[in-house]
């Protein structure tokens, strides 16, 4: 902050910033009317602008079209800033290996003479030097396997070269990242698990289920989700508490005791009275129909794992197996195990 | 797995680059938003701080009323709109009976809130009450002087930090150069009691002086109004640290084809291209210069001459 010493007052000027400051100046009685204020404010300040001003006119300028340009000293003042100082980019993979074999890059031409056609051409897009394509005719080696195309195999070797660079981008990537000094045109994305066999894509939860999943997993604790940590910003529950259903004091007559029904259900699934009610016949079938089938699938896929070349000339018997099974099962279904 | 996602357009990449952190930073953009309920007085108040803000400020115009910056959950909104509209400062207004007609202004640090300070407005007077000549008013988006009075804001800690957030919301772009023709606007800011600031925006009139720098008359125009401070929040120390530091000065600029020499000096290495000997203009060709032409010019001249004395002779 520089100081100028102007009639006893001196004023804090930053010019940068185009502010002063007069820490010096107060009101010993406040102004009666709102007029009287504003005048003086306006005074102090005017005494104030004047003085960057003198500051700022007698900076060199140089004559622009508009007017003149001074340019303006760095602002003294610090103030806080806004984002956080930008980290340097880690050196990738390649660059610590080339720095410490010695490897220096060399710079590389747009255009490359080329043998072949006796032009010069493009290193690489479009009508480019050592195309895959332009090649005729590859000469067979004595490593080379009968049965596998020259042609095919050189482009699945440059698939697998440009896998590899992926990956190997992806991970530097994931470096810088790591330190937070990512460039600020890339953004790392973490895409869904591969779906694998039968599964079903995991579904997009909405924000009203997840709420709900919420607030179940809450009431689920023994305190019914009261003390439970919660995010900010996170309300509370809908349905606070344990779900608990009381009996109503008065009863009134002609309902019934249901205290007594209450009572009179907890006793019976102990002492089990009326058994037969206690098997569930539809769900001992789906249990014996579903060991059944598993049984019959293992069955067939071991035969078929060991007889795959055989197939053809046994059709006949897998036939006749079926329908042996399902004669007998088919009889059992009433009764229960 | 991690899948690489990296702008296909141009424009999209130069956005990016735009809101990248960066060494040396220019101003900070400004969010206005109001809560749940406003008063008349407050809606002026906002859009007038916006129209002075006019290039850099996003107004949002809805009510929200998840936001309160002065409870620790109530700040998650905020940091998501800093977030995708890039706004470092916002001022939230809102009116209830315990606090009428507050604002509450408030910064950012990474799009995580770094300080606030909340105040009322009382005494306010919009644009359209100021009569003055048109033509001095100031334009949208000139750089402002900025005036701050009393003892107040020195001693005051509230006053202090009012002080720094003014500074930081009215202060607009951070420039180097600036045209002195432009500079058509300032903001005064009187501490009239230990909670009381009275803040002005006024238009310069420059008047002829003796000497290079002119008189400044500021004549008022804009909003004006009394903020009475009410809570503020400082920063946490390690927070308000790491928003402070500075980088060290930057290596200077390397200048192509300019190096130093501790014997020679400062050595420049000029390029010249090929001299094009086929199409470089004779200077022999120029019409006036050829003899045969000027012989020729010189024999017309003659025989006219001659002519005329014939005739005349005649």
């Amino acid at each position: 902050m520089e100081t100028e010493t102007e009639s006893q007052k001196p004023f804090q000027v930053d010019v940068g910033n185009l502010l002063a400051f007069n820490p010096f100046h107060n009101f010993p009685s406040l102004p009666t009317s709102r007029d009287e204020l504003v005048k003086e404010c306006l005074q102090e300040g005017t005494k104030l602008v004047q003085a960057v001003a003198d500051s700022l006119f007698n900076l060199p300028s140089t004559e622009d079209v508009d007017g003149p340009l001074v340019k303006l000293p760095p602002p003294t003042t610090k103030l806080p800033r806004e984002k956080h100082l930008p980290k340097p980019k880690p050196p990738t993979k390649w660059e610590e290996f080339a720095k410490k074999k010695g490897i220096q890059k060399r710079k590389k031409d747009k255009v490359v003479w080329d043998e072949q056609t006796g032009t010069w051409k493009r290193r690489f897009g479009y009508d480019r030097v050592n195309d895959d394509k332009d090649i005729p005719i590859i000469e067979a080696k004595m490593t080379d396997e009968p049965g596998v195309d020259p042609f095919a195999k050189r482009q699945d070797d440059k698939k697998k070269r440009v896998e590899k660079q992926e990956k190997n981008r992806l991970q530097n990537l994931k470096q810088a990242a790591k330190i937070g000094a990512l460039p600020s045109h890339v953004q790392l994305a973490a895409t869904a698990l591969p779906i694998t066999g039968t599964q079903a894509p995991p579904k997009k939860v909405t924000k009203d289920e997840l709420g709900n999943v919420a607030g179940m997993a809450a009431t689920s604790t023994a305190s019914g989700g009261k003390f439970d940590r919660k995010l900010p910003g996170e309300k509370p529950a809908k349905k606070q508490g344990k779900h608990r259903r009381f009996l109503p004091v008065v009863e009134g007559s002609g309902i019934g005791s249901r205290e007594k029904e209450q009572t009179e259900n907890v006793l019976n699934k102990l002492i089990s009275k009326h058994s037969h009610e206690i098997l569930n016949v539809n769900k001992a079938v789906t249990m014996y129909n579903v060991k059944k089938e598993k049984r019959g699938r293992n069955r067939r896929n071991e035969e078929g794992k060991s007889s795959s070349a055989t197939n053809k000339l046994k059709p006949k018997k897998q036939l006749q197996k079926k329908t042996g099974k399902k004669g007998p099962g088919s009889s059992k279904k009433g009764t229960a195990k | 797995m991690m899948k690489i996602k990296t702008p296909r357009n141009g424009r999209v990449r130069r956005e990016l680059e735009k809101r990248a952190p960066k060494l040396v930073e220019t101003g900070k953009k400004t969010l206005i938003l109001q809560g749940t309920k406003t008063s008349g007085t407050l809606n002026g108040v906002l859009s007038e701080i916006y129209h002075l803000k006019k290039g850099g400020a996003v107004r949002f115009t809805r009510k929200n009323d998840n936001i309160r910056p002065f409870e620790s959950g109530g700040e998650t909104s905020l940091e998501f709109f800093s977030l995708k509209t890039d706004c470092s400062i916002f001022v939230y207004g809102s009116h209830s009976k315990k606090r009428p007609n507050n604002l509450v202004i408030g910064r950012m640090y990474d799009h995580h809130v770094y300080d606030l300070v909340e105040v009322g407005v009382e005494n306010f007077k919009s644009i359209e009450s100021f009569t003055y000549d048109k033509k001095m008013a100031p334009r949208v988006g000139s750089k402002p002087f900025i005036a701050f009075v009393g003892e107040g804001f020195e001693n005051v800690d509230e006053l202090k930090h009012l002080k720094e957030v003014l500074l930081d919301l009215l202060r607009g772009e951070v420039v180097e150069n600036i045209n002195l023709a432009g500079l058509d606007r300032a903001y005064v800011c009187t501490a009239i009691s230990s909670n009381k600031v009275y803040l002005t925006h006024c238009a310069i009139r420059l008047k002829k002086s003796g000497t290079v720098v002119p008189r400044m008359e500021l004549v008022e125009v804009g909003p004006s109004m009394d903020l009475v401070v009410r809570r503020h929040r400082l920063p946490n120390e390690g927070l308000r640290k790491e928003a402070m530091r500075t980088a060290k000065d930057q290596p200077k600029k390397k200048i192509k084809n300019v190096s130093s020499d501790a014997i020679e000096g400062t050595i420049g290495k000029i390029y010249i291209p090929d001299q094009k000997v086929g199409d470089v203009a004779l200077p022999n060709k120029a019409k006036g210069v050829k003899r045969e032409r000027r012989e020729a010019k010189k024999k017309e001249a003659n025989e006219r001459a001659s002519k005329k004395q014939k005739e005349e002779s005649e």
